[in-house]
């Protein structure tokens, strides 16, 4: 069973909601679930995304904020007697049959198509891209992904730009210095070859795949490069 | 090109101690240079069913699919090589016989499974998965995951609503978003990397994660490393001591010399270097 919230304003219980919906809004317009009606509360001010049994808050850029147990949250995964504060008013979490760790749950489960694709889509939350069901994109998860690039800083090839399309790119030169960028489902990572270390950022990195971010710096082979995600 | 001596693969698969059939499936091939990984999951039996037709159906696609086309070659539309594009196209194949098997026979009705699939060749690797079977890599002393799971937590995790230590308290470990045989099309994610020797591969169900912290398998891999053997047993029994609660796969795969042909892929280094 999904939990419910008690809409409480100074210690008086102003209504009880369940929450059956995938996403349900909190806010001070009509049109919200729940709606809050005080100059405190933004038009759209929270959501509660309700997965199964188990339900997570989002605040929605409010202006005064949302806060859960005293403390100011951005995304809150919700535990029972949990209290909620929007504004004056207090909204407490109750779910008293929240997943409990019986044998049975230790099975492996798949969330069904439709589970999934609202799994999915809440847990996607204000992204305004369409939910895709578990399994039914036939295309590339490369596709959802930004293409990144590198842009040459210096040497020879300074200037030149280079679209990181393929999934796997190997930089340098042989004998020299080598490294690896691989496409990921994440991100992009770079990874060492042969030679000396690349170094992102001014810093060495080691073995292992190391995760780019927009705007990071590589060294290579004496070449510096910037690494960028196109939006 | 036959890899031959150039890879080690040690696959153990066990029922563990709570449940009464094991529903994972393991198989490989060390010469083609080829291991997957299925984890099924539903009705009487059902599971067992899926993760076998996975990892059968995978390794003779994959098996016949070698024998054509030119190793590594790219696909430029898509960015994957050849190899990847394989195995993609043998995931969705089979994808498509559970998904059928599993509509017109009453007793496999609702099952499904996850897959890890990799194959090696020409110093490189491609690396699929669906669902939340898991490929780590050791290297250099370091071990790290390298999929990311399909499960409602991780997709939570990366949503910003749990740290990886809150969600390690989370009950909702089991719930997998991506799994083969629940549609007629299925979406796993692809990678490609670089193999160097001394690399060790651990791939493996989630009967062995949910109950073995990855630092454990980090110190259980270090210490039984001369032994593959050995290390993948470890691990079952670590997965056993801990309660077993479900059924436990590991495979391992050491890269124990490069397999390059000719370093080819090297053509594509910049002149800017």
């Amino acid at each position: 069973m999904p939990g419910s919230l008690v809409l409480t304003l100074n210690q008086s219980v102003l209504g009880e909601f369940t929450l059956d919906k995938e996403r349900l809004l909190i806010g001070r317009k009509p049109e919200n679930d729940i709606q809050v009606d005080n100059l405190a509360v933004s038009g759209q001010h929270a959501a509660i995304i309700t997965i199964l049994n188990d339900s997570f808050l989002e605040d929605l850029d409010s202006t005064n904020g949302t806060f859960v147990n005293g403390k100011l949250v951005k995304k809150h995964a919700l535990k029972h007697g949990d209290v909620i504060t929007i504004g004056k008013h207090e909204l407490k979490y109750v779910n008293d049959e929240a997943t409990t760790d019986d044998q049975d749950f230790e099975k492996t489960m798949i969330i069904r198509p439709g589970m999934a694709s609202h799994a999915a889509a809440a847990a996607k939350a204000e992204e305004t891209a369409p939910p895709t069901p578990a399994g039914t994109s036939s295309q590339m998860v490369a596709d959802d992904m930004p293409l990144g690039k590198i842009q040459v800083l210096s040497g020879p090839g300074a200037g030149k730009e280079l679209e990181l399309k393929k999934a796997l790119i190997t930089l340098g030169r042989p004998g020299v210095q080598v490294a690896v960028i691989t496409r990921r489902p994440q991100g992009y990572f770079i990874t060492h070859v042969e030679g000396k270390h690349p170094v992102v950022n001014g810093d060495t990195i080691g073995a292992q795949a190391h995760a780019l971010k927009d705007h990071d710096v590589v060294e290579l082979a004496g070449v510096k490069m910037e690494f960028f995600v196109s939006t | 090109m036959s890899l031959d001596g150039k890879l080690e693969i040690i696959g153990v698969t066990d029922v563990g101690r709570k449940r009464a059939h094991n529903e994972d499936s393991i198989g490989s091939d060390a010469g083609l240079g080829l291991a997957v990984l299925a984890d099924g999951m539903g009705g009487y039996r059902a599971g067992e069913v899926a993760s076998a037709m996975a990892v059968n159906m995978i390794l003779d696609d994959l098996r016949e699919g070698m024998k054509h086309g030119k190793t590594g070659e790219v696909d430029e539309e898509t960015g994957f090589c050849r190899e990847t594009l394989l195995i993609k196209t043998a995931i969705e194949k089979a994808n498509e016989t559970i998904y059928q098997t599993a509509q017109r026979q009453p007793q496999c009705h609702g099952m499904g499974t996850t897959v890890v699939a990799l194959a090696f060749y020409d110093d490189r690797m491609s690396i699929a998965h669906v669902g939340d079977s898991r490929m780590y890599r050791m290297r250099a002393g370091e071990l790290r995951q390298v999929t990311s799971d399909h499960s409602l937590l991780q997709e939570l995790i990366d949503r910003g609503f749990y740290t990886p230590e809150e969600a390690k308290k989370s009950l909702n470990k089991n719930l997998v978003t991506r799994a083969m045989g629940i549609e007629m099309a299925v979406n796993p994610d692809l990678q490609e990397d670089v193999v160097q020797p001394g690399d060790l591969y651990l791939m493996c169900s989630d009967g062995l994660t949910d109950l073995v912290e990855d630092d454990v398998i980090h110190e259980t891999l270090v210490e039984y490393s001369e032994n593959l053997e050995d290390a993948a047993r470890h691990l079952v029994d670590k997965a056993n001591a801990a309660g077993g609660v479900d059924n436990i796969s590991v495979i391992l795969v050491r890269a124990l010399k490069s397999f390059g042909a000719k370093q080819n892929w090297y053509n594509k280094v910049f002149d800017w270097f």
